[in-house]
């Protein structure tokens, strides 16, 4: 009763609940220095000098490191999505003779203790001379050194003849779009702890998160290290959201300080430094258009865009501008394709993935495109979204596109039989009318919808290893991470479905690169799909060894028996054999402490869920306020593991998309000075700002790929929020105020309501 | 976010306490909530040599209502106002005010007294404070001394207290029946410093405004009192004629603020409708 499709409470949280969490901060090694980053406080300049002198002097400062010290450390790489083109843009791990952000790392100070690693922070000096500062990535291109300048490449990606598509035009509608500079921001920041053995050459790191596997490749080629010297293990993570995990420089100087140092050493971020040293996201300025016909059908999009890339390219390389241009279209037909990506570089903090990347800033841009086009030809909004969707009976739909380097096929959907499900769960009609009475009484209340394709399951492998003990246990260790979805939980109700005992009973290992030789971490709302048909296929081959030995002791056909409430057992109950029995009997055969079986599942394709954001806010005019009071999503995924899980994702999800369209933004000042450091000015939602959820999820759509039908829930929250809030105080001001920017902030919204003519 | 060293002292009274930061000047500093004291510290940005923390001295923390004032002592917590403090429309206002300060941590720690000590344009007890004719009542080692509170604010986190005195108590002055209280702030997250906030009073007397304070906050650098905004409600019926003159008075009355959330002219517009509801709510 604990297996798939059953919303059972997560194993994760009891030692989280009894604050026995192992965060990154929770680890402390016996001898352990302390390490604290300088960070420039220019935006761009050439280093002159750096003065260590004065803070080496006090006690308790066991080092102090510059560029110079570790000039020898290439930059670090990509781990997706990479371009020779990018190459010369990755970052040190400390700044080489330029400084290009405000909070770059520029040297490094190892102490006895943290306070005293502050103090010498301090008094570093670095005599830096000023370089001109980019802060528009729109703007003119600049030099990002001698040889190269701040747009290494444009990345294209276009299908069907666009050109004939505009020619027969009816209409052509244009827009210029923006999202602004947000990102993700976990409870807990960034943290490595790493000790070294010089007796054995093995290094530790603590404090991994989402792709321990890939980064122990990424470390040990920069240490020069083999593999086998090199171990990284997750704790419990607080937030991942694309952000957090990622390889950065502080978790290769960790690193190469516990090797050089002899010492242990411990580095936890402070959100001061969080804010501007963790990658930052979004930031693009779209010029979309329209070719369209007389009743709205579009017959072509062309899309050219800028995203602000900050001042290196880092592990995620290409992959949002990729993302943004391949998954714009969406669910509709769209017949001709054309975008262009500009990759800028700035002169602020890098920029990498966040929730729905590439998809939160496309889904704004395209269905405000939709609403705009619904203007021009005086129809409904929702009238226009069913002229344009793909219907089911193209399914599985190819793109003609591709997006992460696999080809972009719609692997399953029923995209109006959602949209109709939807409005009847809102009653949407009704809906309607109780807003015009409220507009009719005076007030700015109006109703947003935004649909949207997400992404999940990318490949290319999982591998797991189920082991069962003698007692019926399972033990599932896997390549997959946990940053705090609950993939714990929804793994072991995949395991224990399939093995036909409680999830309570399955352990599962995870983010451990000494228990399993290669994974593929947690990202792109991939574990469900991937780790989920791995645990299938390993656990068929435990099934069969054990239904077997079953059929030879209960003198049945394998046919007849099924694994289920811990016992193999014939349809009915009877006879039965339980598992610690049969387990028993199987591994005197095998002469084994417990059975084993290993397997990889491997895909070339991604599934792609699909679902609607519903967003009803209301304007005070007199401020330019934006009250949210409803957000309503629904999400076809195929098949849901655990749906309260799939609801806490999507809230946690739509709360960061709410963020995204009316509150976080990191604004820069002209000299590239970051004006957001801190969680008063970098102003993220809370309790209070959050309305009430309601979620629809729907089965109707099983995926093809994989073996469980199911689609992953990660992002969806997030995708569609801005697009929809966007429209909704659109709708509250009548249409006389075009909502083409996010964050819809008080002030914003206010100049351009007093532009429009409102009171 | 680590503080810079300093020493540490918790003295058990308040001539202690006194003594201490006489010896310190300067470089002493006063804790009591902490609240905006300690991240700043963390920050870097303050790096007071010596904190003294009152925390320890009981005869501050009090908070009582004699006969015409409300004496409200140096520990006295910001959450000691949620519930009505005193029956009738002061104790509601201050309640209304407590609940916009921040949040439930926050309210439990920090205290009346040091926000009015601290100075910061957006608190909204400064805001109170003024509009309500409050007086400070301040100690050094030697001597004890009165201010009022037209004097208190000097600029920004500036006030009239000397680096030797501490701010033993504040007092409100009780008012009599006749008197309505209003509130309302705009801010971007409940609990956040508003962009902009006003607390009026006003004395109502056959069915006309008598008497009128007006006060703004967090919109120049200390909070204002918008006088001739507050006069032009003087013989008037309550109601929205009189509000909208007094809001447009009052949002022409100051110097506006520059900040990431709010342009100059943003902010005049936004005093306008705070004005106007915090007037609202005096007579609703």
């Amino acid at each position: 009763m604990d297996g798939i499709g059953a919303s059972v409470r997560r194993i994760e949280d009891p030692p989280l609940l009894r604050g026995e969490g192992r965060f990154a901060a929770d680890i402390d090694l016996p001898g352990q220095l302390h390490m604290r980053v300088v960070r420039a406080g220019m935006a761009h300049g050439r280093i002159l000098s750096i003065d260590t002198a004065a803070a080496a002097a006090i006690p308790g400062v066991v080092a102090i490191w510059t560029g110079a010290d570790v000039a020898s450390l290439p930059p670090i790489g990509f781990r997706m999505m990479g371009l020779t083109a990018l190459e010369p843009y990755r970052q040190p791990i400390l700044a080489q003779r330029v400084v290009r952000y405000v909070g770059e790392p520029l040297a490094v100070v190892f102490a006895e203790d943290p306070y005293v690693a502050e103090d010498a922070e301090e008094l570093v000096y670095a005599d830096i001379e000023a370089l001109p500062v980019i802060i528009r990535a729109a703007g003119p291109i600049g030099d990002f050194d001698a040889a190269h300048g701040t747009e290494p490449t444009i990345i294209r990606k276009a299908y069907g003849d666009i050109a004939a598509a505009f020619a027969a035009a009816e209409h052509v509608v244009e827009l210029e779009l923006a999202v602004g500079r947000h990102t993700g921001v976990p409870l807990e920041t960034r943290g490595a702890s790493a000790a070294y053995d010089a007796a054995t050459g093995r290094l530790a790191m603590h404090g991994a998160a989402k792709v321990p596997h890939t980064n122990r490749i990424a470390i040990a080629r920069m240490l020069d290290l083999s593999l086998d010297q090199l171990h990284l293990h997750e704790g419990h993570v607080g937030g991942g959201f694309g952000i957090r995990g990622e390889l950065y420089p502080e978790d290769v100087l960790v690193c190469l300080a516990a090797m050089r140092l002899g010492r242990p050493v411990k580095w936890i971020e402070d959100r001061r430094e969080h804010l501007m040293a963790a990658n930052h996201s979004r930031d693009q300025l779209h010029r979309i258009r329209a070719a369209i016909d007389a009743r709205g059908f579009v017959l072509g999009v062309e899309d050219e865009f800028w995203v602000d890339q900050g001042a290196y390219v880092r592990t995620h390389a290409s992959t949002v501008p990729d993302l943004a241009a391949g998954m714009l279209p969406g669910p509709y037909l769209f017949p001709a394709y054309a975008a262009a990506a500009h990759v800028r570089l700035t002169n602020k903090t890098p920029a990498g993935t966040y929730r729905a990347p590439g998809r939160f800033e496309g889904t704004f841009v395209r269905e405000r495109l939709i609403d705009a086009i619904a203007e021009r030809v005086g129809l409904d909004p929702i009238a226009v979204r069913r002229i344009n969707l793909i219907p089911p009976e193209s399914m599985p739909f190819d793109r003609g596109l591709d997006a992460l380097g696999t080809p972009l096929v719609y692997d399953s959907g029923d995209y109006a039989l959602l949209l109709d499900k939807f409005l009847r769960h809102l009653d949407y009609e009704m809906l309607q009318a109780s807003l015009a009475t409220r507009r009719a009484a005076g007030e700015h209340v109006g109703l947003g919808l935004a649909f949207f394709v997400e992404k999940s399951g990318l490949g290319p492998f999982d591998d797991v290893r189920l082991e069962l003990d003698a007692g019926g246990r399972a033990v599932l260790v896997t390549g997959a991470a946990s940053v705090g979805q609950g993939v714990e939980t929804s793994l072991a109700q995949i395991t224990g479905e399939m093995l036909g005992i409680s999830y309570l009973d399955v352990t599962v290992v995870h983010g451990q690169t000494d228990r399993i030789a290669r994974g593929m971490g947690a990202f792109a709302t991939r574990v469900t799909v991937m780790t989920g048909t791995a645990i299938v296929l390993a656990a068929e081959k435990l099934r069969a060894r054990l239904l077997a030995k079953a059929a030879e002791l209960l003198q049945q056909p394998v046919s007849a028996l099924v694994l289920r409430d811990g016992a193999a057992q014939a349809e009915g109950g009877s006879p039965s054999i339980a598992l610690p029995a049969l387990i028993a009997a199987c591994l005197a055969e095998e002469d084994a402490p417990r059975m084993v079986a290993e397997a990889t599942f491997e895909s070339g394709h991604m599934t792609y869920p699909y679902g609607i954001h519903l967003a009803i806010a209301r304007v005070d005019a007199e401020t330019g306020g934006v009250v949210l009071e409803r957000l309503a999503v629904a999400y076809d995924i195929g098949r849901t593991v655990n749906p309260m899980l799939v609801e806490g994702q999507i809230h946690g999800g739509a709360a960061q998309g709410i963020g995204g369209a009316l509150m976080e933004e990191f604004l820069y000042d002209e000299d590239g000075q970051p004006l957001c450091t801190n969680l008063a000015d970098y102003v993220m939602p809370t309790s209070g700002e959050m309305p009430p959820i309601d979620i629809l999820l729907t089965e109707d759509a099983p995926s093809g790929i994989g073996r469980l039908g199911v689609k992953g829930a990660g992002e969806g929250g997030t995708t569609a929020a801005g697009a929809a809030i966007a429209a909704a105080v659109d709708a509250a001001l009548g249409g006389r105020v075009p909502i083409t920017q996010l964050p819809i902030t008080p002030s914003r919204l206010h100049a351009a309501m007093k532009q429009a003519g409102f009171e | 976010m680590k503080p810079a060293a300093f020493d540490y002292y918790a003295p058990l009274t308040t001539e202690a306490a006194l003594a201490l930061l006489a010896e310190h000047g300067e470089e002493g500093k006063i804790l009591a909530g902490g609240q905006s004291l300690v991240p700043t510290m963390a920050f870097r940005l303050a790096r007071p040599a010596t904190l003294i923390d009152i925390n320890r001295i009981a005869s501050l923390d009090f908070c009582r209502a004699d006969d015409e004032v409300l004496r409200i002592g140096a520990l006295t917590r910001h959450a000691r106002f949620e519930t009505p403090f005193l029956p009738g429309p002061l104790g509601a206002l201050l309640a209304d005010v407590a609940h916009n300060i921040a949040h439930t941590p926050i309210r439990s720690r920090g205290t009346f007294c040091g926000s009015l000590a601290h100075a910061d344009p957006a608190s909204e007890w400064c805001c109170t404070a003024l509009t309500l004719g409050a007086t400070m009542v301040v100690a050094n080692h030697v001597s004890e001394r009165r201010v009022a509170v037209a004097d208190w604010f000097q600029s920004l986190f500036t006030t009239a207290l000397q680096p030797d005195e501490l701010l033993t108590e504040a007092r409100l002055p009780l008012r009599d029946e006749s008197w309505r209280y209003g509130f309302y702030e705009f801010n971007r997250r409940a609990g956040d410093f508003a962009l902009a906030m006003s607390v009026v009073a006003l004395r109502l007397e056959g069915g006309v405004v008598r008497e009128a304070q007006i006060g703004l906050g967090g919109v120049g650098t200390t909070p204002i009192l918008a006088k001739d905004a507050a006069a032009a409600l003087i013989g008037q019926a309550p109601g929205e004629a009189a509000w909208g003159i007094a809001a447009e008075l009052a949002a022409t009355c100051f110097e506006p603020t520059e900040d990431i959330n709010a342009s100059p002219e943003y902010r005049r517009d936004l005093v306008r409708a705070v004005t106007k509801r915090a007037l609202r709510k005096a007579v609703a």
